[in-house]
């Protein structure tokens, strides 16, 4: 699916839409009823979604316009932490802390860009072009920002472990790891919501950020908590269940209301 | 259309809230342990329960929207949390003061409805913002829609996962409510009745004054293209609201009365009515 398509503008049948100069495609006469109603089957939506992750995953290595921003971000942030805290070494609360609010800053980064080429160079409208699944879109970009933030972590947690985290990570590895990864799917399907809300407003690089961190609490509530025994000296233990219970359901209900949502985002 | 019944509605608050504010006042018993402020419970809490429940209610009226495409539902849903956002910072007051005067601090994290409170609040003051930065009326409304569904199924889920997180510091009022005294919690449900009705007339009186400023502007519209006079200056300005619009394309189909009465009183004379 390439990025920009001529003449593409077509698609956006809304009556309102301000840059409809030919709007009398009739392409575009089925796609005006969203997805409350009965939707006949076209292609896969797998198959959909399979080449939206391939296209966007592509765009993603030969730009590399958000992962490396984002790890270096990161990276950057726990040396501000170092200097601001005064501190070698840190663990407990204020570990999984420090971790959480990196990991979610990083995390806004990218989901600010993440809409930022389809808006510009016609990427959504080219999509409505195609005879597919509308949510096949959030689930491709849900999954494109869950592998961003799955390399960021890659980077941003050695480099935790190694600049400013005090205990050692071995044991506590796997653990995290399943902290982490709950969190991220929440962060994906979140980030994907409301980078969709945002990109089309005059100030996204503003309120992506305002959207998006209050909807994040209850996250860096569960992650942090979760995570915070992992860093204490001396535990030897999994995370806390109950946490994790709370992240799982968060990313269930997030991940219900994203799926809900997003075709109303997607109507011009 | 939204004026009908509005005189009722207003007396019946004034009338609700009267008799709470005696009954707060001159009937419910002092609290024990903190005395006269603990009067500040039957303000403070109504104060944020109807808010809360604003936000929801604007959310189902969201829901509304995006199903019927009526743009009623929409200004619905905004005045719902637009009046919520001000009783919003109504309870953040009383409850501050509320924490300075029984904690001593104008803040407690350890209170988590108030924190809880907080998160919302500041997720719902983005929303004005948010409506302001998109230029397309439909595409305004739609994703404000959105927005107000994700944030009104986030209310309940932040207020969970915030109580939590805390551990129970402090004696909690809300929580006691089956054991407060039967004076006590009539008071405090008399006093949400009068909230509640304070916040359903002033929305109502929000939704008339909009209606009744687009009739006016949809008049005014007809009139200048009436006269002629093409002047694009008035006729192009924006609106500098926020606030949803509801395109009053009746008003403008309708044949125009004013102008035809008053060349009708310069040239022929008027025929006497029936009934005079």
């Amino acid at each position: 699916m390439s990025a920009t398509i001529p003449g593409a503008s077509g698609a956006s049948g809304a009556p309102g839409a301000p840059r409809t100069p030919d709007a009398s495609a009739p392409a575009s006469a089925d796609e005006r009823q969203p997805g409350l109603g009965s939707r006949p089957r076209r292609v896969g939506t797998f198959a959909a979604v399979r080449a939206l992750l391939r296209k966007e995953l592509l765009v993603e290595l030969r730009t590399l316009e958000s992962v490396p921003g984002m790890s270096l971000f990161a990276v950057t942030t726990f040396v501000v932490f170092h200097f601001a805290l005064n501190r070698n070494s840190v663990d407990g609360d204020l570990a999984a802390g420090i971790l959480w609010v990196t990991l979610l800053f990083a995390a806004i980064l990218g989901v600010n860009r993440l809409f930022v080429a389809d808006a510009e160079e016609g990427g959504f409208d080219a999509f409505l072009l195609a005879p597919v699944d509308r949510s096949a879109m959030l689930l491709a970009k849900a999954l494109t920002l869950l592998c961003y933030l799955l390399v960021l972590e890659l980077i941003a947690v050695p480099a935790f472990a190694l600049l400013l985290l005090g205990p050692s990570l071995g044991h506590a590895l796997p653990g995290l790891l399943g902290v982490l990864l709950l969190g991220d799917l929440g962060v994906a399907a979140i980030g994907t919501l409301v980078a969709a809300l945002a990109v089309r407003t005059r100030a996204r690089d503003l309120l992506g950020p305002l959207l998006t961190l209050p909807l994040l609490v209850p996250i860096v509530i569960g992650g942090a908590r979760a995570s915070a025994p992992l860093f204490v000296f001396g535990h030897a233990g999994g995370p806390p269940a109950r946490w994790l219970l709370t992240l799982g359901l968060y990313d269930l209900v997030f991940g219900l209301i994203a799926y809900a949502l997003f075709d109303f985002l997607l109507e011009d | 259309m939204y004026g009908k019944g509005l005189r009722e509605l207003s007396i019946a608050t004034v009338a609700v809230m009267a008799v709470a504010l005696a009954l707060v006042f001159f009937w419910a018993p002092l609290e024990a342990e903190q005395g006269f402020l603990q009067k500040i419970f039957y303000v403070h809490v109504p104060l944020a329960i109807v808010s809360l429940c604003g936000f929801v209610v604007g959310g189902v009226f969201a829901i509304q929207h995006l199903r019927t495409r009526d743009s009623r539902w929409d200004m619905r849903s905004y005045v719902a949390i637009h009046m919520s956002l001000i009783f919003g910072v109504a309870t953040l007051i009383t409850g501050s003061i509320w924490a300075k005067g029984s904690w001593g601090h104008w803040w407690e994290w350890s209170e988590p409805t108030l924190v809880s409170f907080l998160i919302v609040f500041l997720l719902y003051a983005t929303y004005q913002p948010l409506r302001f930065a998109i230029e397309d009326p439909e595409r305004q409304s739609r994703y404000a829609s959105v927005f107000a569904v994700t944030a009104g199924a986030f209310v309940p889920l932040n207020f969970i996962a915030v109580r939590l997180s805390s551990e129970y510091l402090h004696p909690r009022v809300l929580g006691a409510t089956s054991n407060l005294p039967w004076q006590m919690s009539l008071t405090f449900v008399v006093s949400l009745l009068g909230v509640a009705l304070l916040f359903t007339t002033l929305c109502k009186y929000e939704l008339t004054v909009k209606h009744t400023r687009m009739q006016l502007r949809a008049l005014r519209r007809l009139a200048e293209r009436r006269d002629g006079a093409t002047s694009g200056a008035t006729s192009a300005r924006r609106a500098r609201s926020a606030a949803p619009s509801v395109h009053a394309t009746a008003m403008t189909a309708r044949p125009p009365r004013a102008a035809g009465g008053t060349t009708g009183a310069a040239g022929a004379p008027r025929v006497a009515r029936p009934g005079s």
